[in-house]
């Protein structure tokens, strides 16, 4: 197959033009004030801005606890449904993949709408039951591949030598499908940070998350200090996918 | 019993996860205007779906015309563009094969909002007036990497001797392409082309960034501006449903028959 690594240059020409010069736009206004010249006050607003970091607070504090939950719900289900002895259909997978397909605005919608009609108040819980329905099949997914692709062997070994199932299970089990996990957390974590319209959807405009405020400035035209709060949020991102696991993998193999 | 505790747990989630959405089938079939309220049974709002007799219905099938024609077009050229650059990829060696990589990956790692803002700025930055273009081209951009992932397994599995045993027996590179190479890549393509045609209908943050202020809805837009108006028209929970039922349908063909092709691959 000679000379056929050319075939790559229009892609890799469009990457830049469409991937790599946007983010350098970002940090490009990011620096700048509204007549154009450099300027750090974007950055140091974002740090003196009281209402900004709160949401900023706000919006970890949602993600970490959102991760955690789906980790939490999420392990158990992916350990089931790729265990044979429990699951031996296909289609069981499937129908938590499923669900994602659905304009996820929609859903959030219902969601919040099923709370109302049972009569619950829209807040903080109904937001993180609203984040985890979301997000759950995220982590479910990475997390069932890499254990439904796991060689039997080392917990047969282990078993063989003497540990208890529950010891197989932690010492074994756990720490073989950690890639999946980290999968899934990176799949579940920032995308809850930058959540916009959902978190209004189901918290009746009580609680804002960092995309809101993202979005909120591009639509006043402040794009400066919008790009400098994608700036702070592409950092850490940078941070995160350097512990972060493989997302094409758990991504990818989705259909 | 530690069977039935198992089966028992998977259902309840599977309950849960499923009951927003069984919620609104459930009334698509009453003619209330608030979602949560049952007014008698009745295909009312599937009738004004279909005729169009409702308020607001032009806009509303308009949006989902859009949002078709955007999903369509972009799941196209990302699937062509995004082949093209597999097979380049793939012939790629050391560092140039890991700075495309890395470039793919980028906006598979990046939340919609950030793609979203930073092609926003980059069309504002060249002065594009936003509309289907933009929107078509932002599409594009997140779609292709998921549609290279598709086809670069295939590439791994083929064997780079038939292509050359084809060269041998006369073919012209170009014949060999067509009758070699994308017959073995086609089901990469086939599911790259659905993976990148669902992410763009079901997209909202990057089009509301890219779509500018001409109107241009698409389904997602339209939701979220009618939310934002307070209650949903009512004509878009028959919409859901169907549109549920489709895809439900289409995801069980496509598992289905990739469990046909393991069990002949196995045999």
């Amino acid at each position: 197959m000679r000379k056929r690594s050319n075939w790559s240059i229009p892609y890799f020409i469009f990457l830049v033009f469409f991937v790599v010069l946007p983010l350098v736009l970002v940090a490009f206004y990011a620096f700048r004030d509204r007549e154009g010249s450099f300027t750090l006050d974007n950055i140091a607003k974002f740090f003196s801005d009281k209402d900004t970091l709160s949401t900023f607070a706000v919006s970890l504090e949602v993600a970490i606890e959102n991760t955690l939950l789906c980790i939490l719900i999420g392990y158990p289900a992916a350990w089931i449904l790729a265990n044979k002895k429990y699951n031996r259909s296909a289609v069981t997978i499937i129908l938590f993949i499923l669900p994602m397909w659905i304009n996820a605005l929609m859903r959030t919608l219902a969601t919040a709408q099923l709370f109302t009609t049972l009569g619950m108040n829209l807040g903080k819980g109904t937001l993180l039951f609203g984040m985890v329905y979301d997000y759950l099949p995220f982590m479910i997914y990475p997390i069932y591949n890499i254990l439904s692709r796991m060689d039997n062997s080392y917990a047969e070994a282990a078993s063989d030598l003497g540990a208890t199932p529950w010891k197989v299970f932690w010492k074994v089990t756990v720490p073989l499908s950690m890639p999946g996990v980290m999968s899934g957390v990176l799949m579940v974590f920032m995308p809850t940070v930058s959540t916009f319209a959902i978190s209004e959807f189901l918290t009746n405009n009580k609680i804002k998350l960092f995309g809101t405020i993202i979005q909120e400035n591009i639509n006043n035209s402040m794009w400066n200090y919008g790009a400098a709060l994608a700036l702070v949020m592409l950092v850490i991102i940078g941070i995160t996918s350097l512990f972060g696991g493989d997302k094409e993998e758990a991504e990818g193999a989705l259909i | 019993m530690k069977k039935i505790l198992a089966k028992a747990y998977i259902w309840v989630l599977l309950i849960v996860l499923y009951a927003p959405i069984v919620f609104i089938a459930v009334f698509s079939f009453t003619e209330s205007r608030v979602l949560g309220s049952w007014q008698g049974f009745s295909f009312k709002l599937y009738e004004n779906l279909f005729t169009g007799g409702m308020q607001g219905g032009i806009s509303l099938i308009s949006a989902v015309n859009n949002t078709l024609l955007i999903a369509g077009i972009s799941a196209a050229v990302a699937t062509l563009l995004g082949t093209v650059a597999a097979i380049g990829i793939f012939n790629l060696k050391g560092g140039k094969r890991k700075a495309i990589t890395f470039l793919n990956n980028i906006p598979m790692i990046n939340p919609d909002v950030i793609t979203g803002v930073s092609l926003f700025l980059l069309f504002v930055f060249l002065g594009f007036s936003q509309g289907y273009t933009t929107v078509i081209l932002a599409h594009i951009t997140f779609c292709t990497p998921y549609v290279v992932l598709s086809v670069m397994p295939k590439l791994t599995q083929m064997n780079p001797n038939i292509y050359e045993a084809a060269l041998d027996l006369g073919a012209t590179p170009a014949q060999a392409l067509r009758k070699v190479m994308i017959p073995e890549l086609r089901p990469g393509m086939i599911s790259g082309f659905i993976l990148a045609f669902t992410m763009s209908l079901d997209d909202f943050a990057v089009t509301f960034f890219t779509r500018g202020s001409q109107g241009l809805e698409t389904l997602s837009t339209y939701i979220y501006t009618d939310a934002r108006k307070g209650g949903l028209t009512p004509e878009l929970r028959p919409l859901m449903t169907i549109i549920f039922l489709v895809i439900l349908v289409l995801l069980l063909v496509i598992n289905l028959r990739k469990d046909n092709l393991n069990r002949k691959a196995v045999k």
